[in-house]
């Protein structure tokens, strides 16, 4: 360990040094089935119960691929751009590891179903940035070891370990960028903007849950620095155990700095596997392997090639939706948004669900307003993101159309979402529970208008005498004594007809 | 009831659906005959009394109801090959690393095999993974080739090949790889066919080299093979490599043979596969075969197959890399054996120590062969080159088949040695595949009909037919008619035993 | 001569996961050499212009229907495990770090 300091401090990185950066994106398709074989692909479990002789790497047992998984990886090729391997194989990756059941991964190697694309990625302030795509390739997922015994249940000091391989042979897609270089202090943003652009990106798709704190989506973040004017790389780093959007751009960052204090003190960067550490934001370099890994990859014999078909890769194409930036774009032109607007609606998260809304029957106004306003606030409140909140699009489209017929009030309807996100039943329900419903009885309301004119004869009179505006005196009367459960309208057409007025 | 043992399958069906006999009845005479000789020939590794039992009782409960026997080798016996997965049945492979195992499925062969009212007497005895051609790999000793005790039953399915050259059982099932089926075929003077890759699924056939490893049917005749062929083949969703084609009119093609009439039938002589290294009375066996096909009306040619040569090469780089991978599964994890499992070692430990103790040298050699030439620096000179050689070997078949209809060769370019012999000369010991190894490079259909004895030394010699993919069919017209012809080979053991 | 020596056997042997006895390394040193000088011929028949071969059938898209079939149930699995726990299979300590 040197005795400078480990880090150096982020202005000067970026002045004296160009990052370059690699990311390795793995994505957990969210088909029915394994990659290999009928097991159910779900998360959790109680353990060992998704399992066959395939997954389990039986004597005897084969694979067979999940075609839909091979319609979704082409699909996720073709949105980003790249081209579609008329022919390809699986390969068998060797090494020997208790979590994985055969000692070998099937997966794509020198043959990826999907090569050379690209995808823009919007940052904060609208700039738009193009990240080249080297390759997206099949495989399959590993099962879950649980180390038992020393501290902290982490691999180091465990006693014993146990084998879950629930997850082994869950469908993979690998994405891998080529190099992005040339972002200079904007690197870490751009990492986290084309890991969140992906996670939008297989969201609308519907491919994969894309949870990265469940593992579905999951990011290891290849970091070198560049002298200025240099034309080589430097060495990378491989970062794993990125769980979060925030913690890509964090890990980049630290690693950056970290790098850049290495190479200022004269010291060089060890080619090796980093885990990125949450708690602090730092990273910690792995058990270095005695030699360098030799995968013995070869055609993996028990399964054939893939060779799409124009025709097949055509129908593919069709279904791939809109991408999310597009949308957004085209949402600000039906929506008249001006740029600002569109940025919070972007910003709180709430676009598709201001579009779901909206399909569900409600006023765009109207749907923006609730999302990037009120329930954006909610989110906040309880610390969760817009999008978990426990409340759906047509929820609120229903609560929208409830203040539009006058069955609610504005204060009544927020009581009843905050019934639906506590959990209280959908926005009828809590209506029926909480006894919201306006007050429509108009022999009800009568007798409150009547006895507000009563107390406020000066205002009446001045009704009386053609001051129409005036009634809003008495309308707020009205509403105070129906504790807000009145329509406001009707009372004022009760007011006017009681003076004689309407 | 001992003749039972005697009949051919096609016999012992015909007289179980008749009612002229009971299945139970044929399997018990079956599981006697083990009884008595196994001890000697020690072709199984594990008998399956009860099982076989039960699934004949079925068989007859059916006859006896009435009902239409399910297959037409219901009630007929058969010898497993170790090979193959059997649900609650030990599988070892012949391997320690798999001692004990009781597999919780079933392969799509043993599947079928129960499916058709087969009753399976038991698991044969194989070298170690199937890697062998001896059955002296076996963790379990040697199978004693019942022709001469002293001398081998061929490898690896020399289980299946003994049993049935004892009269342990009249239909056994095999596999083969580079010649695991014919070879021991030919070295017993049995039948047994490799049929077209993909004819018949692999799923839980434990893989030894996935590219080449075919189960197939052994029998006493060609016919028997034929009707045990029918009822194992067939496409299998749960293997990616396996055809969705209708399998051929087999047993149709061996009654038509057996008629004896090739005329119109080609015939390609394989130059590459004679000389040097072949026993004189295997070539001059060979030669009288070809002799008696052309007496049957056949055209008979001689065909170049140049890259023949090779095979045996390509063989020992491409079976080793992918079983290299293939065995990685036994690592003392999940089942199988584990040893110094004390606290004191890691998993890694634990995997090296097991794997170093529970497989055996030839299983090791292997592994080590195919590591290496799956290794970076090394892959395309090794295995890479080896798959180019199949590529010419695939293409010296495509035109020797424009030109005939099969091609024949001896099986074996020399009949049994003795046991222990070749056991540590592993280049020797490969050479007996040297005319086998062509039709797995290559994914056709082979099969080995006695040829009768050596002049020299009065042990069995197998003639290969070999047939383009999917003309499964031709092997047992061809096979039939030369067998007829011919006359029965294993009976003279028979002779020989009754004459002790 | 492909020569492979003391230590390439050592090194293959980690490899293959196999704990190897110094006698073994001598025995396997000579006839891998043995074997790999028999069929390197194989590096000296096909041109560039020749492909592989590696599958033997002429098959390609062999895709299943994602559609749930049965598995095993979680004793049925655990069946012939060397130790089990907590439904799950028990192995030693685990040194290295997954890949
Ligand atoms: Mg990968
Ligand atoms: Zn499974």
């Amino acid at each position: 360990m040197t005795t400078t300091a480990e880090l150096m401090d982020y202005a000067e990185v970026v002045e004296r040094y160009d990052p370059v950066l690699g990311l390795e994106v793995h994505v957990e398709l969210s088909t029915k089935t394994k990659m290999f074989c009928g097991c159910p692909n779900s998360f959790g479990g109680d353990p060992n119960t998704h399992v066959c002789p395939v997954c389990l790497g039986m004597p005897g047992a084969l694979p067979v691929v999940n075609g839909t998984a091979v319609e979704s990886a082409i699909r996720i090729g073709l949105a980003l751009n790249c081209d579609i391997a008329q022919w390809c194989r699986f390969a068998r990756k060797n090494y020997f590891y208790p979590d994985m059941p055969k000692n070998f991964q099937t997966s794509q190697y020198d043959e990826p179903i999907a090569f050379d694309g690209h995808l823009d990625v919007v940052l904060d302030d609208g700039e738009v940035v193009r990240v080249d795509i080297e390759r997206a390739h099949m495989e399959e997922d590993t099962g879950k070891s649980l180390h038992v015994g020393g501290a902290t249940g982490r691999i180091h000091g465990a006693e014993h370990s146990l084998l879950d391989y629930n997850r082994a042979g869950v469908p993979l897609i690998e994405i891998v960028t080529k190099p992005i270089a040339g972002m200079g202090e904007r690197a870490p943003e751009v990492a986290r903007a084309y890991v969140t652009a992906l996670r939008d990106l297989l969201r609308a798709m519907d491919v994969s849950d894309v949870r990265m704190d469940q593992g579905s989506l999951r990011c290891d973040a290849n970091v070198s620095l560049m002298a200025k004017g240099a034309n080589e790389f430097g060495t990378r780093t491989e970062t794993k155990n990125v769980n979060s959007l925030r913690s890509v751009e964090r890990a980049v960052r630290y690693e950056m700095t970290r790098h850049a204090a290495v190479l200022a003190d004269g010291g060089s960067i060890k080619q090796e596997t980093r885990h990125f550490q949450e708690a602090d934001g730092t990273t910690a370099a792995g058990r270095t392997k005695e030699t360098a890994e030799d995968y013995r990859y070869f055609p993996e014999p028990d399964l054939v090639p893939i060779a799409p078909t124009r025709e097949w890769v055509d129908q593919l194409r069709a279904t791939i939706p809109e991408m999310p930036w597009q949308r957004r774009k085209r949402i600000q032109d039906d929506w008249n948004l001006t740029d600002e607007e569109l940025r919070d609606l972007v910003n709180t998260g709430a676009v598709d669900l201001v579009a779901a809304t909206v399909d569900a029957g409600a006023a765009q106004a109207d749907a923006r307003s609730w999302w990037v306003q009120y329930l954006n606030q909610a989110a906040t409140a309880r610390e969760t993101e817009l999008a978990d909140l426990a409340i759906t699009p047509a929820e609120v489209a229903r609560v929208i159309a409830l203040v539009g017929s006058g069955e609610l009030t504005h204060k009544l309807a927020r009581q009843v979402v905050d019934g639906v996100l506590d959990g209280e039943g959908d926005p009828d329900q809590v209506i029926e529970a909480r006894g919201l419903k306006v007050v429509s009885d108009d022999s009800a309301l009568l007798a409150a208008v009547d006895e507000a004119l009563a107390a406020q004869p000066d205002v009446a009179d001045k009704i009386r005498g053609g001051k129409v505006q005036a009634a809003g005196a008495i309308v707020g009367a009205v509403m105070k004594a129906t504790k807000g459960q009145a329509d406001a309208a009707r009372v004022r057409e009760l007011i006017l007809e009681r003076v004689g007025a309407a | 009831m001992s003749d039972l043992t005697r009949l051919t399958a096609a016999e012992l069906a015909e007289k179980i659906h008749t009612g002229e006999v009971t299945a139970a009845e044929v399997t018990q005479a079956h599981l006697d005959r083990i009884a008595a000789v196994d001890g000697d020939v020690h072709a199984f590794l594990h008998v399956d009394a009860e099982g076989a039992l039960e699934t004949a009782r079925a068989v007859d409960a059916d006859l006896a109801a009435g009902r239409a026997p399910v297959s037409p080798l219901a009630g007929v016996p058969l010898a497993l090959k170790d090979v193959l997965t059997t649900r609650g049945v030990p599988t070892t492979c012949g391997s320690k690393t798999l001692e004990g195992w009781l597999p919780p499925y079933d392969a799509t062969v043993t599947r079928r095999l129960r499916e058709a009212g087969v009753p399976v007497l038991g698991k044969t005895n194989m070298d170690e993974f199937a890697m062998g051609s001896s059955t002296e790999n076996s963790a379990y000793g040697p199978t004693h080739n019942p022709w001469d005790l002293d001398r081998i039953p061929g490898g690896s399915g020399g289980g299946s090949s003994a049993s049935l050259a004892a009269y342990e059982a009249p239909l056994a099932i095999g596999t083969d790889t580079g010649g695991s089926i014919r070879q021991p075929a030919a070295v017993t003077a049995t039948v047994g066919v490799k049929p077209t890759y993909g004819g018949v699924s692999r799923y839980g056939l434990v893989a030894f080299s996935s590219s080449l490893d075919q189960a197939g049917p052994c029998g006493r005749t060609v016919l028997d093979a034929a009707l045990l062929h029918e009822v194992i083949a067939g496409h299998d969703p749960m293997d990616a490599t396996s055809i969705d084609a209708p399998v051929p009119a087999l047993a149709d093609a061996a009654r038509e043979g057996a008629r004896g009439d090739l005329n119109g039938v080609k015939v390609g002589v394989v130059r590459e596969l004679s000389g040097d290294g072949y026993q004189g009375g295997v070539l001059r066996s060979f030669d009288a075969a070809v002799a008696q096909l052309k007496e049957l009306g056949a055209e008979v040619v001689e065909v170049s197959c140049p890259h023949f040569g090779y095979a045996l090469s390509a063989y020992y780089l491409i079976a080793p890399s992918e079983c290299s991978s293939n065995l990685a599964r036994f690592d003392a994890m999940r089942y199988g054996l584990r040893v110094a499992d004390d606290g004191s070692h890691s998993a890694e430990e634990v995997m090296s120590l097991t794997r170093e103790e529970g497989f055996g040298a030839e299983v090791k050699r292997r592994v080590m062969l195919g590591t290496y030439a799956l290794s970076s620096g090394y892959y395309d000179a090794y295995y890479g080159s080896a798959q180019k050689v199949r590529t010419l070997i695939t293409r010296d078949f495509a035109a020797a088949f424009e030109q005939v209809d099969v091609l024949v060769s001896p099986t074996t370019p020399v009949t049994p040695f003795k046991l222990g012999e070749k056991v540590d000369d592993p280049l020797a010991m490969y050479l007996n595949d040297i005319c086998s190894i062509p039709a797995n490079l290559a994914g056709n259909a082979a099969m080995s009909v006695p040829s009768g004895l050596s002049d020299e030394d009065g042990l069995p010699v197998g003639l290969q037919i070999m047939a383009p993919a999917l003309a499964d069919d031709r092997l047992y017209r061809v096979g039939a008619a030369y067998e007829a012809a011919r006359g029965p080979v294993l009976d003279k053991l028979g002779e020989l035993e009754a004459a002790k | 001569m492909s020569n492979i020596s003391r230590d390439e056997v050592a090194h293959l042997a980690k490899l293959a996961r196999m704990a190897v006895t110094p006698e073994e390394l001598d025995t396997f040193a000579g006839q891998l050499d043995q074997i790999l000088d028999a069929v390197a011929e194989v590096g000296e028949v096909a041109g560039d212009d020749i492909p592989p071969t590696s599958h033997a059938v002429p098959l390609t898209n062999v895709f299943r229907t994602d559609e749930v079939r049965p598995g095993l149930s979680q004793d049925a699995a655990l069946a012939g495990a060397p130790a089990a726990e907590e439904g799950r299979f028990r192995v030693p300590r685990i040194l290295g770090e997954q890949q």
